[in-house]
């Protein structure tokens, strides 16, 4: 089956590519750019999306799916509904499941929940069985299924020792190790420590806590010369380490989530749990800092934290609900949104951060947009303005503090694996 | 005129005219108290259930007094921790109790938070009987109320308040009201105590008990809560008591005339040795006494208000 996407803006930064086209796609297969005439087709195979950008498509590298262990939250299935949604054509998901994923039977199992699906799942597997911070879990093994990269997401590497061998060891296949940053015992907190926690009287874990363990995971991975990846940095002095240790070569890449680079503090007044999470929200001064980090470099990537809560747990007391928040869905609109349009970033910026360096630091190749590839590709409208509503989410589960928020930027389709996403429904292009 | 809130969540943001009305409100019930029959029929016919999810005997003491020194109906709903660990949900929990009609909540919880959620989710008037680490403003109102019926005013008073402030409700309310009635506020206690950015609320730290005491009208001084991890945000009980203890040579060098509030229970020799505890300077009876009058008060207030 053909179609033909009409009067596209193709940008990819990766392939020098920033021109208006049109783009034949035969059986999911870039055939022909250019400006091609509409007799060859059927009316109905063609669409025009004059006006919109056409960008490798979008990937995610931190979301949480929730399988094995909480199907009731979200399931692959559903996740990747979600991503496709939100316009990412591939994420990775973090290993903190039940059972994690420690084995190759896990990887196996999301893998084949995945398979067919229009979004690409990559597993990110433990760093240590059970991410107990204990023993190595089987890091070759598990490389060897399919895993991407390593992390005991939820927690730090527990030992700077066990850090250093997954770090070796994980070295071995140039596969990072993808570190949540907080030091355990200053982390007995809620809410970011600032005069908000003060007036709230909501226990606080502090920014030292999140930058010590940044200090330590930059030192090791220069000491062993092996690549670390910073998760949701929030921290303004977390940054600025980053960006020192980048600046004397240091292998570090770091990411940013879109609710620290949007909201601070101020928003938990409400007592909402929805504005719980792990990192907590910060500062001004911090959002900031992330801003200046996206521009210049020092954070590499924007990733969701994808973290699907029943409502009956988000509901709890403040201090029993648990962390985290929906991210796949409402990204691409508060990246456009807070970024593009607050001229923090380029689009040319945004897609590097999107779909180019992610994948870059897993290692996965970014789709070309070229006669003879496969069409993997996001088309969104830089201009639609559009109301959040979590009633219409993909995702199992609803708990977002952007509900009912106005955002600027929207995906219109996304394209992979012989499959598009558009209108709110997959077709299959072959 | 009436109460500008239906709920009392805490200090912070009540306007001047609120708390005078409170307490001159107290000072009608003050004396009520004082009657051979205690009892006015203000708040029949209206349910009110105290809401604990935290231990608290003596607050809920003082509020079911209150309430039936009121003639209302009370019903007492105790629970160690949140119910959620046995599966029934917080909000189940309340709705449930909604379900039984009743008009006022009086809440205590762990949680920071758990009153403002509970006006969300619930339509009777909320009273904040203690939230985690954030308020307990029928606490502060009885501390100033206490201050007033011995000092004859609160406005222009030096008050200091000694102790662990960080982890403490009665603090935060005391500040925020004692600032909103014109009061000089500051706090004491060991640096590992006060949290961060309490300045930017208009108060003065000191870490000198020493210089509290010489420089303030009156202290009020916070229990030490024992069952908080020894060794972590100070090293011993006798330290502490050493150094922050409020002890009759410590008045007698510093300030024969200072007045000494406590929220009880009191920890005799650590935080108050005994001979102040019973002391000429104290008036911590009075302030359980003051205590069912504000209680009154507040109650009285939101549950007559049109
Ligand atoms: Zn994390």
């Amino acid at each position: 089956m053909k179609i033909l996407l009409k009067g596209v803006h193709l940008l990819n930064p990766e392939q020098k590519l920033d021109e208006i086209a049109d783009v034949l796609i035969s059986n999911g297969i870039i055939e022909k750019i250019g400006d091609i005439k509409e007799s060859e087709l059927q009316s109905e195979n063609i669409y025009d999306f004059n006006g919109f950008y056409c960008v490798p498509g979008l990937f995610d590298m931190h979301v949480h799916l929730r399988e094995p262990g909480r199907e009731d939250e979200e399931t692959v299935l559903t996740g990747c509904n979600a991503a496709a949604s939100g316009g990412f054509t591939g994420v990775a998901c973090m290993p903190n499941t039940s059972p994690a994923i420690d084995s190759a039977e896990v990887i196996k199992l999301i893998k084949e929940k995945a398979a067919n699906h229009l979004v690409d799942v990559h597993p990110i597997g433990a760093v240590s069985v059970g991410r107990k911070g204990e023993g190595l879990a089987p890091i070759a093994e598990l490389y060897e299924a399919g895993a991407v990269a390593f992390s005991d997401d939820g927690v730090s590497v527990k030992s700077a020792q066990l850090l250093r061998n997954a770090l070796e060891y994980a070295g071995m296949f140039n596969a990072p190790i993808i570190e949540h940053c907080e030091d355990e015992s200053m982390a007995d907190g809620v809410m970011n420590e600032s005069i908000v926690s003060t007036q709230l009287g909501l226990p606080p874990i502090p920014t030292v806590a999140e930058d010590l363990i940044v200090a330590r995971d930059i030192l090791i991975a220069e000491y062993t010369g092996q690549r670390v990846h910073i998760a949701h940095i929030s921290a303004k002095k977390s940054v600025e380490l980053v960006r020192e240790a980048k600046a004397r070569g240091v292998r570090v890449t770091a990411e940013v989530t879109p609710h620290h680079f949007t909201l601070t503090d101020e928003n938990v007044k409400t007592y909402d749990s929805n504005f719980k999470m792990n990192p907590p929200l910060r500062s001004e001064e911090d959002v900031k800092a992330m801003h200046t980090g996206l521009k210049d470099g020092t954070i590499d990537c924007i990733a969701s934290d994808h973290a699907p809560h029943s409502i009956e747990e988000k509901e709890l007391e403040f201090i029993y609900a648990p962390n985290g928040i929906l991210g796949l869905e409402t990204e691409l609109g508060l990246s456009i949104s807070e970024l593009v349009n607050k001229k923090v970033l380029s689009i040319s910026d945004l897609i590097m951060k999107l779909s180019v360096n992610p994948r870059k630091i897993l290692n996965i190749p970014v789709p070309l947009i070229k006669a003879g590839e496969k069409a993997n590709l996001t088309i969104f409208d830089l201009q639609n303005i559009w109301t959040v509503d979590i009633s219409k989410f993909k995702s199992k589960s609803k708990n977002s503090p952007f509900d009912k928020k106005l955002l600027t930027g929207k995906s219109v389709a996304v394209l992979n694996n012989g499959k598009m996403f558009y209108e709110n429904e997959f077709v299959s292009l072959t | 005129m009436p109460l500008s809130s239906p709920h009392l969540l805490g200090l912070q943001g009540v306007p001047a005219e609120d708390i005078k009305l409170i307490l001159d409100s107290a000072t009608t019930f003050r004396e009520v108290l004082e009657r051979p029959i205690k009892k006015v029929p203000t708040l029949q016919g209206k349910t009110i259930v105290n809401l604990f999810f935290e231990n608290s005997t003596r607050t809920r003491l003082s509020f079911e007094l209150a309430q039936k020194r009121l003639s209302a109906d009370t019903i007492n709903f105790t629970t160690a921790s949140s119910s959620t660990k046995k599966g029934e949900t917080f909000k189940d929990t309340v709705k449930n109790i909604e379900a039984m009609k009743i008009d006022m909540i009086v809440v205590r919880h762990e949680s920071a938070g758990v009153p403002h959620y509970l006006t969300k989710i619930t339509r009777a008037n909320i009273i904040n009987a203690g939230d985690g680490r954030h308020e307990h403003p029928t606490q502060a109102l009885l501390d100033m109320y206490s201050i007033k019926e011995k000092l004859g005013r609160i406005e222009g008073l030096k008050v200091c308040i000694v102790g662990d402030i960080a982890h403490s409700r009665v603090a935060l309310s005391n500040i925020h009201g004692l600032i909103t009635m014109g009061a000089e506020v500051s706090v004491c206690g060991p640096a590992t105590m006060i949290p961060v950015g309490i300045e930017s609320l208009g108060v003065k730290v000191y870490n000198n008990i020493n210089k509290a005491i010489e420089e303030h009208d009156v202290l009020n001084v916070l229990r030490i809560q024992l069952e908080r991890k020894a060794g972590t945000t100070f090293p011993t009980l006798r330290e502490y008591h050493n150094y922050y203890g409020i002890t009759a040579e410590r008045l007698n060098e510093y300030n024969k005339d200072i007045l000494i509030l406590h929220p009880g229970p009191i920890n005799r020799g650590v935080e108050l040795s005994s001979e102040v505890a019973d002391g000429p300077y104290q008036i911590i009876l009075n302030q359980v006494t003051n205590g069912v009058a504000i209680r009154m008060a507040v109650l009285y207030l939101l549950g007559t208000r049109p």
